[in-house]
């Protein structure tokens, strides 16, 4: 491609690229996004400006929009890092919103028939719970990917449905509270099911969790011999195969743990935040999750960076409900910066290059 | 007086990131004649004949056509201007008839189009050049040979006056090579150009009327075929002497050290590529096999490194039964594997050469964690030894070039001292520097007792490298013979099927 | 159960497979030309608000079907240009898509939500055939995009099978770089498949919200787009068996409904979850049925094409 301006300039390939190069695709991505889906408010005859400003000071412009911020970040940082790991591999789990889900259901299954356990029995045994329930429902469309190679992302979406109307049977059915006054909505857990908070704010102690997960998955990724052959099967299957690691394995194992984490996800939801199930868990949590982990490619430091910005989106978003506005627009800004940073990364490969005349 | 050139290219130019590919090369090639483009893999014809098929820009320079400047901005135009090619790698879709196939190729094929007219018409032209097809039959159906002939029929249906094959009898017998030239020169005949891209000497020698050599993205000469010798052609394209064959000590027979036994093996689509296949495998022995691309080589290569399961039949290394050993036991055994498709199978591409060269050694290291700082020291020190080059240990390896993502993937497998090396087409895409080292590396590696299982499609190259050479057709063993016994002949006809014992029958 | 009721739930099962049966077939003629698009959803959804809001606004349903084929086509063109222009991953592309869409949806559609439709597709009967018993009753007292639809599957056989732009789109999704090499426009080939696809993709949503529940509800599809993604497999990539599919799957939904209504002693939850579970199925089943490549997954498929390969 030539381009005459300012003289002749052309597209070539390039073998290099730095690190601020990347940043600078990034930011601008970022803000091409955020312009290209205020277009859309702007025809309706609303002010984007106005509603960026918005979204900012109620979520970081005030401690009370920070903490709430913190609050979600939570499970957008801890799904996050559950899909994450399966991306590495090149295993598109879309279904970390029903690991989520099922997670939750695990947990509060100790909380609601074992009520009389004590705290430090109680959380770690739902932790646990929550971990396997959630690692289980991944096993779901992992084990037909492992084996006949069916496509994972279909499947594991179509057990987000499953998993959602599971709970919608649980808390209308067996699990409704007698005394809630026929809402859908379970008997609040017990003192022991929850999980402490900072101060008076809804920060659950569960961002330990995060910090502990993201610091892990480094390590994992970057030290350990497993962390390797996830490295190397996301890359080539083949390569894996000749290298003689076992694909069907790590697929299991890969999905089972990113299943897990997403039901911890779910588990310090219930546990730390809204301390019973319900219908609705998640405002999409686990679908969040996906464009946080691509926007962060993959990295978990990036990760639970990134996750915090949407959880300032999120909490942008749910103070536009005031003003009228469904709080689930913010995915149309998530979206839209994810195509310019998709867009942005052919850049990573090409520069400008001004020809001798 | 001085005919106009068919095709003339002026001071052509191209260049790529750290690459120029040609350095204003001038080329012609006058109607009916065909017109050898000569190289090492490397030197820049594969370029040229780009940017003459419209697939690339030229950085500089000019074309002409028939004496009539152009400036082809894609493909299509080049199409327009009777400019056709066959490529190494078939551009066909293995799914369609040879009818689909040919289609896309007419020129302003109707919307709705009339399958009976064009069946006939393929019939028509196959016939008129000697090229027999059956135009509803699927692709994949068909031999190689056939459907390079759908290549060839596609160019004509297309109106080419100017044909281009690159490596055309890289996947024939050679007997099916003669039939292409007898082709080829039906087509001269009648008018038409051909530029032929090779790297064979002694098969441009035979077959054309003029031989243009690159070098280094350079031109170097344009010589009469009938005028020249191979060793003035050797040097003009590698540009010094090239030294006297290569050393093979004689081979004594020691050890076995793997042996197959009538072991049977599907495919990939299900079908049984290996028949009852028994060859035992010697210590310190090149053991060469020969035959045309498809004929079950590659799961003949893929059953013993293990990467492939086997149906029936059973393998022994050191005489210890290891059918059902898997690739990570072999490894550990010392069956090392070079494959075929370097990037994806032999090398991760998105990571690092440093990562790359852990790919057999990871597990070597004492629990659950890789000491990547010895990897890197092992790295720096393979990479200075096997005289790799490349930008940075840190880029992905799919950033690097064809002949040191070769060296790097031997070099870590020399480096782990192997017993057996399974190598497949290891010297493809190669230039000349790079396919010496590495037939050096093999040569030195059975001399210290390694044996080596070569699969190549280089006749010259097995002559000159191997012990013993088994010929391969239909998943069976056709032969095994002496490089020092046999003639390309008798090769040849073993590649397209026939039984040695038969061969000495008449 | 006596026979009408089960002619009912056949009705029904065709209305409500209808919606897939559009968003498959534009997925087929994506997959076809080798682009993977998994916006269907969102671009399922723009097509049902945008659909709502003309048809319901300007009283003409036609209309609204219209502005939902450009919204879906205009969807469509973002996933083209970042895929194929960009060459970026088309799974990311397509999720981002999907995310993007659910949001603009819902954004445009605020002030929607229950508000009640003017101008809706309706059943209309088709003289003579509709007489037939039975089959009369299923097929012919359908609305006008049913059989639209049908039309559709005719038609995008023929066009796939018969002509030349077919020729071209099953070339593009098998191998690219044959069809660049012999002179066409490969690019143009599978930009304008996609843009298709998200057109009728943009359809399936119009009937969505102009015919099957006449109305408009965030989240509306319900992963009705995922759905028509997992069917293309089990047609193997035909429009033909895409038909089969969709209303197979129509019908298992419909079953869901009329089941409940009908006492039967399953919680409605469970129901609910029966047309995701029988596509799982199907999915897992038809995916081993593929694996032989002779007549199945287009071999270019996800795989972004370059012409400058070095």
């Amino acid at each position: 491609m030539k381009l005459k301006l300012l003289g002749s300039w052309e597209i070539k390939k390039t073998n290099t690229s730095s690190a601020l190069k990347k940043f600078g695709i990034s930011l601008t991505s970022i803000v091409l996004g955020l312009l290209f889906a205020g277009l859309f408010v702007l025809i309706t005859g609303k002010d984007p400006l106005k509603l960026y400003s918005e979204i900012l000071q109620s979520s970081i412009g005030s401690i009370y929009g920070l903490s709430e911020t913190l609050v979600e970040m939570i499970p957008l940082a801890l799904c996050s890092l559950a899909v994450s790991l399966a991306f590495r591999m090149q295993l598109w789990n879309i279904g970390s919103e029903g690991q989520f889900y099922m997670g939750a259901f695990g947990a509060a299954y100790f909380a609601l028939f074992f009520s009389n356990l004590p705290t430090l029995i109680m959380l770690p045994l739902m932790l646990l719970a929550g971990s396997i329930c959630g690692g289980l429902w991944a096993m779901i469309p992992a084990i037909p990917k492992a084996f006949w190679n069916v496509n994972e992302t279909i499947s594991s979406l179509l057990m987000n449905y499953v998993a959602y109307f599971w709970m919608a049977y649980l808390v209308y059915g067996p699990w409704k509270d007698p005394k809630g006054n026929n809402f859908p909505l379970t008997k609040q857990f017990p003192e022991s099911a929850t999980l402490p908070v900072f101060g008076n704010t809804r920060i659950s102690y569960a961002i330990f969790l995060v910090v502990i997960i993201a610091i892990a998955m480094f390590f994992l990724i970057k030290y350990s011999k497993w962390g390797y052959e996830i490295s190397v099967s996301g890359s080539s299957r083949k390569a894996a195969d000749y290298a003689g690691m076992s694909y069907v394995k790590n697929v299991l194992k890969v999905m089972f743990l990113s299943g897990a984490i997403s039901g911890v996800a779910g588990m310090a939801e219930v546990s730390g935040v809204l301390h019973r199930l319900q219908q609705t868990i998640s405002p999409g949590y686990g679908y969040t999750a996906i464009l946080i982990a691509l926007l962060a490619r993959l990295n978990p430091f990036s990760i639970v960076l990134v996750s915090f910005l949407m959880g300032a989106l999120m909490v942008g978003g749910f103070s536009l409900r005031t003003s009228g506005f469904p709080s689930s627009m913010v995915s149309m800004f998530q979206g839209s910066i994810l195509f310019f940073v998709l867009a942005g990364e052919v850049f990573n490969n090409y520069r400008l290059v001004r020809k001798k005349v | 007086m001085v005919k106009t050139p068919m095709v003339e290219m002026r001071k052509i130019s191209k260049e790529f990131p750290g690459i120029l590919a040609n350095d204003q090369v001038s080329f012609d090639v006058n109607a009916g004649e065909i017109h050898a483009l000569l190289g090492e893999n490397g030197a820049g014809k594969s370029t040229l004949m780009s940017v003459l098929t419209g697939l690339y820009r030229p950085d500089g320079g000019k074309i002409y056509i028939e004496g009539n400047k152009t400036d082809f901005s894609s493909p299509k135009d080049a199409v327009n201007y009777g400019i056709g090619m066959v490529h190494q790698h078939f551009k066909l879709v293995q799914p369609f008839t040879v009818a689909e196939n040919v289609m896309l190729s007419i020129k302003d094929l109707k919307q709705i189009y009339n399958l009976k007219e064009i069946e006939q018409q393929i019939i028509k032209q196959s016939e008129a050049f000697g090229l027999t097809i059956d135009p509803k039959a699927k692709l994949w159906q068909l031999s190689v040979g056939e459907q390079q002939r759908v290549e060839i029929i596609k160019l004509l249906l297309l109106g080419a006056k100017i044909l281009i094959l690159d490596e055309p009898t890289a996947v024939l017998t050679p007997q099916e090579a003669n039939a292409l030239f007898e082709t080829l020169l039906k087509m001269i005949k009648s008018g038409k150009s051909v530029i032929l891209i090779s790297h064979k000497m002694n098969e441009v020698l035979e077959n054309t009327d003029r031989i243009t050599v690159l070098r280094d993205g350079k031109s170097i000469g344009t010589v009469d075929s009938k005028k020249t010798t191979e060793k003035e052609l050797a040097k003009m394209m590698v540009g010094r002497n090239i030294s006297d064959l290569l050393e093979k000590k004689p081979f004594q027979k020691k050890e076995v050290i793997f042996s197959l036994n009538k072991v049977s093996a599907l495919g990939n689509s299900g079908l049984l590529k290996l028949k009852s296949i028994s060859i035992d495998i010697y210590r310190g022995e090149i053991l060469g096999v020969a035959g045309v691309d498809g004929n079950g080589q590659k799961e003949l290569a893929e059953s013993v490194a293990g990467l492939r399961s086997v149906k029936e039949g059973s393998l022994s290394f050191y005489g210890k039964d290891c059918t059902k050993c898997g690739r990570k036991k072999r490894i550990d055994l010392g069956i090392s594997y070079v494959p075929e498709d370097r990037m994806t199978t032999g090398l991760a591409p998105d990571l690092n050469a440093y990562e790359n060269i852990a790919l057999n050694s990871y597990r070597k290291y004492p629990g659950g964690f890789i000491q990547w700082d010895k990897v890197r020291k092992d790295t720096d020190r393979l990479i200075q030894k096997f005289d790799v080059r490349l930008a940075s240990t840190s880029n992905p390896v799919k950033m690097m070039s064809g002949g040191n993502i070769q060296k790097l993937l031997l070099a870590r497998e020399i480096d782990s001292d192997p017993k057996l090396i399974v190598a497949v087409y290891p010297m493809r895409g190669l230039d000349i520097g790079a396919t010496d080292y590495v037939k050096r590396l093999l040569i030195e590696q059975s001399e210290k007792g390694k044996a080596v299982l070569l699969i190549s499609e280089d006749l010259e190259d097995l002559l000159s490298m191997t012990d013993r050479i088994i010929v391969m057709h239909g998943g069976e063993i056709m032969g095994v013979v002496n490089p020092s016994e046999t003639t390309r002949e008798e090769i040849g006809l073993m590649m397209a099927g026939k039984r040695k014992v038969d061969l000495h029958e008449a | 159960m006596d026979l009408n009721y089960i002619i009912a739930i056949l009705a029904a099962g065709v209305v409500a497979g209808t919606p897939i049966l559009y968003a498959s077939l534009g997925e087929v003629i994506a997959e076809r030309g080798g682009i993977l698009n998994l916006g269907v959803e969102g671009m399922m959804l723009v097509g049902a608000v945008s659909a709502f809001y003309v048809g319901t606004y300007t009283e003409n349903k036609w209309l609204g079907l219209l502005v939902a084929l450009i919204a879906g086509g205009l969807m469509a063109l973002i996933h083209a240009v970042i895929t194929i222009g960009f060459r970026a991953s088309q799974v990311a592309s397509g999720l981002a898509l999907t995310i993007f869409g659910t949001g603009l949806s819902a954004y445009l559609g605020r002030n929607l939500v229950g508000i009640p439709p003017t101008s809706t597709f309706k059943p209309v009967v088709v003289p003579i055939l509709s007489q037939i018993p039975v089959l009369g009753k299923i097929f012919f007292v359908q609305d006008v995009m049913v059989y639209l639809s049908v039309a559709l599957v005719v038609i995008l056989w023929f066009v796939l099978y018969k002509t030349k732009a077919g020729l071209l789109l099953r070339a593009a999704g098998e191998n690219p770089s044959a069809v660049d090499a012999l002179g066409h426009n490969i690019f143009f080939v599978r930009y304008t498949a996609v843009i298709v696809g998200g057109m009728l993709a943009g359809a399936g949503g119009a009937y969505l919200s102009l015919a099957y529940s006449t109305s408009w509800v965030e989240n509306m599809s319900a992963g009705r787009g995922w759905i028509a993604v997992a069917l293309v497999i089990f047609a193997v990539w035909d429009p033909r068996r895409a038909l089969l599919g969709a209303w197979l799957f129509g019908v298992i939904a419909s079953l869901g409904l009329h089941l409940q209504a009908l006492g039967v002693m399953i919680p409605s939850n469970f129901l609910q979850m029966l047309p995701y579970v029988f596509t799982f199925i199907v999915l897992v089943l038809t995916t081993g049925e593929t694996k032989n490549r002779r007549s199945g997954t287009p071999a270019a498929l996800g795989i972004p094409y370059s012409r400058e390969e070095r």
